[in-house]
């Protein structure tokens, strides 16, 4: 069980909106983190330091609230070997599907591209799928 | 400098978004698509904010006619609706529902210095890695047999 936390997810889902439109208003730039990371792996592509900036800023912000006294809850129920097979799967899904849910799913919806909606209903309905088949049918995590 | 700068803190409002919100916690992520189990809705209520403020905040910035840092917007322009998409959204999927991290989810993760997460991110960004170089090696077989 995890605790249901509307007005925190809310919150957060907001301050989530507030970087996307900052982003674009500033770099003109979509907030998804498949196409920022895109340019981040080899070969690096020539405006890699934004994103480095923006990925940097991303990680320092859990360390920073917990440094600040906050709690961040974590935890992940999977095993080491299915942690590394669902990034490599990730990894090459959200490559060849143009982005995941912060990029088609937050931006894309927001901008109403087609593209977007079709991909954010496809992965939303495969991930419930999986949970189910991993959760119900395997009984596992 | 004023360019990375802003990014880093636009780096830090999306980071601190994610952890408030509770999607970089997988267990959370995974409940909120267990339906017929442990149902946790907290997530809609983050795609509803992002998607609420992002909607309204693009009407007014995408009527400017440039952002303050570069000469033009960087709109996504494919608009066809293909296999890559739809195969790759679909696996997507099945790496979200096996280990509860999506892309946006796991990068804040890493701040927490937690393994899990590590594991993770560096098998997404191999897959990551892998897809290009196979695109554009595919992009260049095409190329050559056109030209």
């Amino acid at each position: 069980m995890t605790q249901f936390t509307p007005l925190l997810s809310l919150a957060g889902g907001a301050l989530i909106g507030l970087s996307a439109v900052l982003l674009m208003a500033l770099h003109g730039r979509i907030a998804g983190m498949t196409g920022i990371l895109s340019g981040l792996v080899p070969p690096f592509s020539t405006d890699w330091t934004w994103r480095a900036a923006f990925v940097a800023g991303a990680i320092a912000a859990p360390a920073a609230i917990v440094g600040l006294g906050g709690a961040v809850p974590f935890d992940s129920p999977a095993p080491a070997s299915w942690l590394v097979l669902g990034g490599l799967v990730v990894g090459v899904g959200v490559y060849f599907g143009s982005g995941c849910t912060s990029g088609h799913g937050v931006c894309g919806l927001a901008r109403l591209s087609p593209r977007s909606a079709v991909a954010t209903a496809v992965f939303m309905a495969s991930t419930a799928a999986t949970v189910f088949v991993v959760r119900h049918m395997l009984g596992g995590l | 400098m004023a360019r990375i700068l802003s990014a880093l803190a636009v780096g830090l409002i999306f980071g601190a978004g994610i952890a408030l919100s509770g999607m970089a916690d997988p267990a959370k992520v995974l409940n909120f698509f267990d339906l017929a189990g442990t149902w946790d809705p907290s997530l809609a209520f983050v795609m509803g904010g992002a998607l609420a403020i992002t909607a309204i905040g693009y009407r007014f910035v995408l009527a400017r006619p440039a952002p303050l840092f570069d000469a033009a917007f960087h709109l996504p322009t494919g608009r066809r609706i293909d296999l890559p998409l739809i195969a790759g959204s679909a696996a997507f999927g099945v790496g979200w529902g096996i280990t509860g991290f999506c892309p946006g989810g796991a990068i804040p993760a890493l701040g927490l210095g937690r393994g899990e997460a590590f594991l993770f991110v560096g098998a997404m960004l191999a897959g990551i890695a892998l897809s290009r170089t196979v695109r554009q090696a595919l992009a260049s077989r095409a190329a050559a047999r056109t030209a």
